[in-house]
């Protein structure tokens, strides 16, 4: 089975303010800088890319045991380019395949906490008066709660089963963009448009619909790319710990888990996943960073 | 003050008490029961095992029985380790994790205003590039590939440091730096950002008119008001701190918490990571409860109400 990572459209915002914004330091730092943000850039909108398309150039399988294979060092010969595991699985395909679920979790969870943070925050705002409150204290509840071992929790109890994954994630991760929507819709209630469309007649679901969602993506965007990288690392965090993905199925954090393992005779097979989960969370990260910088003024980061 | 301490004190109650419902209510609702084996075991033997552990009762008086437990400190049974309770192997394993811990955030906190101030008093020069890239590195990569690479380099390399276990004092510093680091490189940049703001602000202008030295500035002024988003990222630091022992005793091989974390959620072991949840939760509940304090001791304009 594969997992076709959809599109997403981050790199569209990014491409024209945040190189401009964000490193504005004259000589050699600032355009290494600049140039810095250009690479992040592609290579967090280039991964989906890469780890669709990679293991098609491989002869190799993610599941296909391999005996005669075991723990073989990077080579050419036999298109082992990254090696094996202990169990003599191709680690490039592996690797890949890790990938895939790693970012398609990315992606989902935070589809799924997009889609309640922006729900709930835009429902408790417009409103306003009681059900705010009542809407914003459950919300400061909830984040007293150290969400990581709950997911965990939710793991241990409910099974290990990859779309439970998917949903737990997503379910846990949207309160803080239930809060930042919240007081973006506070403001937005008071814009004549606003005003207008009530005028009219249009019913409160209509107005929360047509007129403060479309209006809160920008900042929605935002807070989303911060949310991919998070969301990740702990889907990565629950494979590390055995509670993720199941074998032969396999995620960035299964990897390095079963690299620690064998690190001794083979660090191959940690660095590999290892290197690129950082330096996929690092551009996710930069990225994110550097588009809350560009798109809000008065953040005062740098 | 005090009277704010005691209102703020009962409003944690409510959240305390839906970790405790909620962790509940998902162990109840669990597929299987806690002695679910391969063998078959006799109806009159279940029987009694479920009353020997209080599960005949309503799911209410279990309930009851249970926060009643909590209070007098008894989280109950262990349902893997037969015999023992899940208070002892708490007991067992808190000092490990809370040396580490507590090691983690004092080093973490400390060397990250050191390395954010620095970085704000040389903004925009190459020292605070490189302070700011390595910190956003320090962020992005997670503990569970830090911890293996530490040890990849340090213990199996270059064969300094002890790679796994408890036998001496140079056994910690891998752990305690793996857990600190991502934390210290937040401090650093939270620290950077404020005090920079700091700097801007009108008193600092006055202090700087009347001629003092940069250090007094800096130490007498400007630092108080500038550790104010450090200290209310204290509570998701310790949240932090603790979900990442959880990923560091497992590499590192310590008998902490964290991995009495695991083995209870490998062994689905129910009472014991329900009690962890319960304690990871009021941990953290506490230190955000210290933090809004704290902010009073900090800022002379904060008041309590």
């Amino acid at each position: 089975m594969g997992f076709w990572i959809p599109g997403c459209a981050i790199h569209e915002y990014t491409d024209g303010n945040l190189a401009k914004t964000q490193y504005r330091g004259r000589g050699l730092g600032g355009y290494a800088a600049r140039a810095a943000v250009h690479v992040q850039r592609c290579v967090a909108v280039g991964y989906r890319r890469i780890v669709n398309f990679f293991p098609w150039f491989s002869p190799h399988t993610y599941y296909d045991i391999d005996m005669n294979a075991i723990l073989l060092s990077p080579q050419w010969a036999d298109a082992r380019w990254f090696g094996t595991d202990d169990l003599g699985r191709d680690l490039f395909v592996r690797t890949m395949y890790g990938g895939r679920v790693s970012l398609a979790v990315g992606l989902v969870a935070t589809a799924v906490s997009l889609v309640f943070g922006v729900a709930w925050g835009a429902t408790a705002g417009y409103f306003g008066g009681r059900i705010d409150h009542v809407m914003k204290r459950l919300v400061d509840i909830l984040s007293a709660i150290p969400f990581m071992l709950f997911v965990n929790q939710l793991m241990v109890v409910f099974g290990r089963n990859i779309l439970l994954i998917f949903v737990a994630i997503g379910a846990v991760n949207w309160l803080d963009m239930a809060r930042i929507v919240r007081g973006q819709t506070l403001s937005l209630r008071q814009r004549e448009y606003i005003q207008a469309a009530e005028v009219m007649g249009a019913s409160r679901a209509r107005i929360i619909a047509r007129h403060i969602v479309p209006n809160l993506l920008g900042i929605v965007v935002v807070y989303a790319t911060l949310t991919i990288p998070q969301v990740i690392l702990i889907e990565s965090f629950l494979s590390f710990l055995g509670l993720g993905v199941q074998e032969p199925m396999t995620s960035w954090g299964a990897l390095v888990q079963q690299g620690t393992q064998v690190m001794r005779i083979a660090p191959w097979v940690l660095l590999w996943p290892a290197g690129l989960l950082a330096v996929s969370l690092m551009c996710l990260n930069f990225t994110g960073d550097g588009l809350r910088d560009a798109l809000d003024p008065k953040d005062a980061h740098r | 003050m005090l009277r704010f301490a005691i209102s703020r004190l009962f409003s944690t109650l409510p959240t305390l008490l839906l970790v405790v419902v909620v962790a509940f209510a998902m162990v109840h609702a669990a597929p299987g029961g806690p002695f679910d084996s391969e063998r078959q075991l006799p109806p009159e033997i279940e029987a009694r095992m479920a009353a020997a552990y209080g599960l005949d009762a309503p799911l209410h008086e279990q309930f009851l029985r249970y926060v009643g437990g909590l209070m007098r400190g008894d989280f109950g049974p262990s349902y893997r380790y037969q015999g023992t309770t899940v208070a002892e192997l708490i007991a067992d394993a808190l000092p490990v994790s809370l040396l580490i811990g507590g090691l983690a955030l004092v080093f973490g906190v400390v060397l990250g205003v050191a390395a954010g101030t620095a970085s704000a008093l040389n903004q925009n020069r190459w020292s605070d590039h490189v302070l700011i890239t390595i910190s956003m590195t320090g962020i992005s990569i997670p503990n569970f590939v830090v911890a293996p690479l530490l040890v990849l380099l340090f213990a199996i390399q270059l064969k300094w440091l002890p790679a796994s276990g408890l036998r001496g004092p140079a056994s910690y510093i891998l752990p305690v730096f793996a857990l600190a680091l991502p934390m210290l490189a937040y401090v650093a940049r939270l620290m950077r950002a404020s005090m920079i703001e700091v700097f801007k602000s009108q008193f600092i202008r006055t202090a700087r008119a009347q001629g003092l030295h940069r250090n007094t500035l800096v130490f007498r002024y400007a630092l108080k008001p500038a550790l104010i988003p450090v200290v209310s990222f204290l509570g998701p630091a310790v949240a932090g701190v603790l979900t990442g022992s959880v990923v560091i005793e497992q590499v590192f091989n310590l008998p902490g918490l964290g991995r009495l974390f695991i083995q209870g959620a490998l062994n689905r072991d129910y009472t014991l990571v329900m009690a962890l949840v319960i304690l990871y939760s009021a941990v953290v509940i506490t230190m955000n409860f210290l933090v809004d304090l704290i902010y009073g001791l900090l800022d002379p304009r904060v008041r309590y109400t």
